[in-house]
């Protein structure tokens, strides 16, 4: 997999599905929906957003609805990756499905500010930050879900195993 | 060494015999269920698949999260769906009530296992199924191939002692069971209600703490299938499987709770784990009480309800919504005369389905106030994002929806 190379928003702890996508706006097509992503805290998020950006954030990322919808909108504003504190289930396995890089390191959010350069080797678990020269680990996933997340996504997966 | 009630069912359903929590597993599933909110995505994850539904008779696609049709995109997304069982013949609940009730009215069984594209299909735990909600493209993967990867969670098992006193219902229990695991206390593991007390809560009460494990972070809730299961599927042939969790079982905690010394508690905003004894948010003004929805949109909550409202007006500027679960619970409510109590006492009627609890209907303004039956306070969740939700029983939400202030049922 490619190494991820891009700059940091970064979010507090419990962000649940309703702020990464409000469910109001769920029956929109992508294009349309997108625009909301993360409307509740902060309405500029989607229209500011450059894609390669990565999402560093605290506790619980992506608690509550099991909607898809929520790492999709992220994925289809150009997000490379999220790295969180923790996450909850549906949501790491969700992205991992949708071919979005999800990292869980407990420590990195705590050193850094929205606007900072972040570099992350999705394979090894590997994080740094060049401007603060430091370095963190992060979760590695088992084989057979990095060979999902290296397909694209688990469609493009089972199409490459035929 | 024994095995808890989840690693039996999902063994049984792997076909395997002693894999444990911790393992993977590909269990085969009884029933797949999606709805509006995320059927376009399951479908075009299907098609995207290129496989045909795997069982006509196992999918069930049901409409009622923006019911009946609320935007032009609803409407879109409706017709998608519609065509979609039409195509392959499947079970289609077209504005029926909320998932998780017709769920339990026409398919769960004890000792299923079931996927729904819904964080709250672990409700079925309340009749001893192993259910857990997943995303599009697992559901449709789910309905393409019957069959599903998970990983065996590991059980944190609730001992419930007692009984719960008056005024102090399942609703408030689930609360205080999440107030002290915290959002993210389960995250990952199976949450098991068991012990002596559990005798005592009934098959609604049941589904109502099922209902909000997934608020705990918990890939399921279940109970032990006994009496008063089989109670639910009486004069039915298909029962199910009755597993139950050995007595040396492997638990990863134990959290041992009194129902006797239990009181009414709310979740105050904006998450579901703030949670405290009602009596010390009493005075907080409310604007609006939303009664129904899959945790507390039954028959016994609304009985509930109307035995508080019965006689009584809703407060001056109060807007009191109910929504029956099921037009199944609404045509009960009409046959014991509960809808003229609700009227009477000022509601407004919602027609069956998700309606405000996720702000379908009933949205709330910058600053607003409501109190509700309903499983999440997440900001933003149903209109400004400065509006609050405390999350209640049913009885602290009607008395509440009369004084117009967040009451203590006791008083």
């Amino acid at each position: 997999m490619k190494m991820i190379h891009g700059n940091i928003w970064k979010f507090g702890d419990g962000i649940d599905t309703d702020i990464i996508i409000p469910a109001r706006h769920l029956v929109l097509p992508m294009e349309e929906m997108k625009k909301y992503a993360m409307e509740p805290l902060d309405p500029e998020f989607a229209g500011r957003v450059q894609p390669g950006d990565v999402i560093v954030a605290g506790r619980n990322f992506g608690c509550g609805s099991s909607r898809e919808q929520a790492p999709a909108v992220l994925k289809a504003l150009g997000i490379k990756a999220v790295v969180a504190k923790s996450f909850a289930r549906i949501f790491f396995r969700n992205a991992i499905n949708l071919g979005l890089v999800v990292v869980e390191c407990p420590e990195l959010a705590d050193h850094v500010q929205t606007g900072n350069v972040i570099d992350i080797d999705p394979v090894a678990g590997k994080i740094r930050l060049p401007k603060q020269a430091l370095e963190f680990s992060g979760s590695k996933l088992p084989d057979f879900l990095m060979e999902i997340l290296a397909a694209g996504g688990l469609i493009a997966h089972l199409a490459q195993r035929g | 060494m024994g095995k808890t009630i989840v690693e039996k069912i999902l063994n049984h359903a792997a076909g395997t015999t002693d894999d444990r929590a911790g393992e993977i597993v590909s269990a085969k599933v009884s029933r797949v269920m999606t709805n509006d909110a995320v059927a376009e995505l399951t479908i075009e994850a299907l098609n995207a698949m290129g496989k045909p539904p795997w069982n006509k008779d196992r999918i069930a696609v049901i409409l009622d999260h923006y019911i009946p049709a609320t935007t032009e995109n609803a409407a879109r997304i409706h017709k998608i769906m519609r065509d979609f069982t039409k195509e392959h013949n499947l079970h289609l609940f077209d504005q029926k009530g909320v998932c998780h009730q017709v769920m339990l009215e026409n398919f769960v069984r004890p000792g299923d296992v079931i996927i729904g594209t819904d964080s709250h299909t672990c409700t079925y735990g309340g009749l001893g199924a192993f259910a857990t909600g997943v995303g599009s493209t697992d559901g449709a993967a789910a309905m393409a191939t019957g069959e599903i990867w998970l990983k065996i969670p590991e059980t944190i098992r609730v001992e419930l002692t007692g009984k719960l006193p008056e005024h102090v219902h399942p609703k408030d229990l689930i609360l205080k069971v999440i107030g002290d695991l915290g959002a993210d206390g389960a995250t990952y593991k199976a949450l098991q209600f068991s012990g002596q007390g559990a005798a005592s809560i009934s098959n609604a009460g049941r589904f109502t703490m099922c209902n909000m494990a997934i608020e705990a972070g918990a890939k399921t809730g279940i109970f032990e299938p006994d009496a008063v299961t089989a109670e639910y599927f009486k004069g039915q042939n298909n029962q199910g499987l009755f597993f139950k969790s050995d007595p040396d079982a492997t638990y990863c905690k134990t959290m041992p709770v009194d129902l006797n010394r239990l009181t009414p508690r709310v979740a105050r905003p904006w998450s579901v784990d703030d949670v405290v004894p009602v009596d010390t948010v009493q005075q907080i003004k409310i604007d609006q009480a939303f009664i129904g929805s899959c945790t507390n949109g039954r028959m016994e909550d609304l009985r509930i309800a109307a035995r508080v409202l019965k006689g009584n007006k809703v407060a001056s500027g109060v807007r009191l919504l109910v929504t029956p679960a099921s037009d199944r619970i609404y045509r009960q409510c009409l046959e014991e005369k509960l809808m003229d109590i609700f009227i009477q006492a000022g509601a407004v009627i919602c027609n069956p389905g998700c309606s405000a609890c996720f702000g379908g209907q009933g949205m709330l303004w910058d600053g607003e106030v409501c109190i509700g039956t309903h499983n999440r306070n997440f900001r933003g969740r149903m209109g400004h994002k400065d509006a609050k939700v405390y999350l209640a029983s049913p009885e602290t939400v009607a008395i509440s929806a009369i004084t117009g202030h967040i009451t203590d049922p006791r008083q």
